[in-house]
């Protein structure tokens, strides 16, 4: 029996996305506890890069090229996956949670009847069966579930973009890129007619400084001076607890946790937010962290490295015109 | 044309207790509100209602505890014309996969449809797999995200998307199934007359028996997945922990620790 490890892949812009990167990462873990091969599933037409996969981690490539894979179709994309997923009986299949993942992993499932966990925010391999052990955020992110697929295969997951750092590229790396050329009769009733790309508002997850708000900033009208600190710190960005994002005092794309954006920068600020599991489920893996809050037992402390326990409005405004001075003097 | 709107029972997120003896949540302690993402999927059933030319008809669906008529009765203040309420003591505990089956099997046995709608996610979950699965389940045609419909009739709708990318307008083959986003436009308020609609309409109801399914097919013992353990995160960093004085002494802190590692 192969017991593969596939991931999929995914392709944006005519070029692969760097969150199939990070998923040969995920993946790497589960391949090597369980000794066996990790593969990556590319769908698409005209890649060139494919090599780039290899580097970062994947010892076979399946890569399904076609016109109609060039861009993402739930219809087409399971016209291919199905049949080809029931001929490679991998073990797992990962994939990213996004627009994309989150839609073609349940409808894959779905057609499957594979069990499927959304969303993971750690997985392991269970020693004694070897099965997949997939950890998320539940009810409404208060704590945390360990799930698993006892009986059925493949067992799939979606992680989430930017959980986890892609291994480092190393072009010495070598495995076999095989590329298949499936036909497609499908007749799909879903057909793309226009697409207008959009510029990035915010680009939260790529900054290397977030500074975020929560709660503890107690009015709207404050939000602005986390934009001024923002403006004074370079390659930084804004970010939110949900609960001032549902209070309506800061727009949705700003909003870090398990139902916004997952974050790593170098350092993430977080003022006046206690750290709900929902919260720290996109920012806990940060590769530095402040916390200010005025309870000393707030949670978010526990994943401070820099815990500061006062107000967080009255230090944001010194912060600022501490900044502000710094720019002046130099 | 009829359209059936997926609505979930969800626990006010915020309040929720959690038994740590058992890992479960406190149900009984918690106030059960409508899915808040589900209102927009109400809130796209009835834009449609008022587009489409023809005689449109709206049923509800929910599947949860007795108690779940609530959000069906609510859907129905705000304008759907039916509700229909999947409970069972079989069907508790199922996983994404169980409860789209049990909803398929439902839908099979419905009247001929144009449409399902469903919120992006609920909030007690925040999976978002259910509309996707069951649309592979019945093999209908799907988009998720969907922001804005721009034509519906008889065969297809064309709707727009937002993805990380932008935004794609799709055109879908009728019947399929849309999940949709805040982006479709804030939700309308209950009306008197939908008040009292509501209050007069009956929930019906399907158990096991009447669904025509086993036990085996539904609830926990028809998913795939199975909850290993729920726990209280246990993650900590060493970090100091400091009880500044004056925000001063905080600041002096914050902008060391920002030098240490070449931010300022």
């Amino acid at each position: 029996m192969s017991r593969e490890v596939v991931i999929l892949g995914e392709v944006r812009k005519g070029k692969i996305h760097s969150v199939t990167y990070e998923l040969l990462a995920w993946g790497k873990d589960l391949s090597d506890k369980l000794k066996t091969r990790l593969s990556a599933l590319i769908l698409g037409y005209n890649l060139g890069d494919l090599e780039e996969v290899i580097y970062y981690g994947a010892d076979k490539v399946y890569y399904l090229e076609h016109p109609r894979l060039d861009n993402f179709n739930p219809e087409v994309y399971a016209e291919v996956l199905v049949p080809f997923i029931k001929e490679i009986a991998p073990d797992i299949i990962l994939a990213g949670a996004t627009t994309t993942g989150r839609t073609i992993m349940p409808y894959l499932a779905g057609k499957l009847k594979a069990g499927l966990t959304a969303d993971c925010t750690s997985l392991d391999i269970e020693e004694e069966t070897g099965l997949l052990l997939q950890t998320r955020p539940a009810i409404g992110g208060n704590v945390l579930a360990t799930i698993k697929t006892p009986s059925s295969k493949p067992q799939m997951a979606t992680v989430r973009p930017k959980g986890k750092k892609p291994l480092e590229r190393d072009t010495n790396r070598t495995g076999e890129i095989k590329i298949i050329k499936p036909s497609i009769d499908l007749n799909s009733r879903i057909e793309r007619i226009n697409f207008k790309p959009r510029e990035e508002e915010v680009s939260l997850v790529d900054a290397e400084v977030v500074i975020s708000g929560g709660k503890g900033l107690k009015d709207p009208r404050n939000i602005s001076l986390l934009f001024d600190i923002s403006k004074l710190i370079d390659s930084s960005a804004v970010g939110a607890s949900r609960a001032i994002v549902d209070m309506g005092w800061i727009e949705y794309p700003h909003q870090v946790g398990l139902s916004g954006k997952t974050v790593n920068p170098k350092v993430y600020i977080a003022f006046g937010i206690s750290g709900a599991v929902q919260h720290l489920a996109g920012m806990m893996n940060s590769e530095s962290i402040i916390a200010i809050n005025k309870d000393p037992e707030a949670p978010i402390f526990q994943v401070a490295d820099l815990g500061i326990v006062g107000d967080a409005l009255e230090i944001l405004s010194t912060l600022k015109r501490k900044l502000e001075e710094r720019k002046n003097n130099v | 044309m009829n359209i059936y709107v997926l609505v979930k029972q969800v626990p006010a997120t915020d309040k929720v207790k959690i038994d740590e003896s058992t890992g479960t949540m406190k149900r009984e302690e918690v106030e059960a509100v409508i899915n808040p993402l589900d209102l927009y999927a109400i809130e796209t059933s009835l834009q449609i209602k008022e587009m489409y030319e023809g005689k449109t008809s709206i049923t509800a669906i929910s599947m949860g505890p007795p108690k779940a008529e609530e959000v069906l009765k609510e859907a129905i203040s705000m304008g759907c014309d039916r509700g229909i309420l999947l409970s069972d003591r079989a069907f508790a505990g199922a996983d994404t996969w169980a409860t789209s089956y049990t909803i398929g099997k439902l839908i099979k046995r419905l009247e001929p449809f144009s449409l399902i709608i469903t919120g992006e996610r609920a909030t007690d979950g925040e999976t978002g797999q259910v509309g996707p699965s069951l649309a592979g389940q019945l093999d209908l045609p799907i988009v998720t995200y969907t922001s804005r419909i721009l034509e519906i009739n008889d065969s297809y709708a064309i709707l727009e998307r937002e993805t990380e990318e932008g935004t794609e307008t799709l055109k879908m083959k009728l019947p399929g199934v849309i999940s949709v986003t805040k982006a479709i436009g804030e939700p309308r308020l209950p009306t008197l007359k939908g008040k009292i609609k509501a209050r007069n309409t009956k929930i019906e109801i399907f158990d096991l028996e009447k669904l025509g399914v086993t036990n085996e097919e539904v609830g926990l013992l028809g998913s795939l997945t199975r909850v290993v353990k729920v726990f209280y995160p246990k993650i900590s960093r060493t970090g100091r922990r400091i009880k500044v004085k004056d925000p001063e002494e905080a600041v002096s802190y914050i902008i060391e620790f920002l030098q240490e590692r070449g931010i300022l």
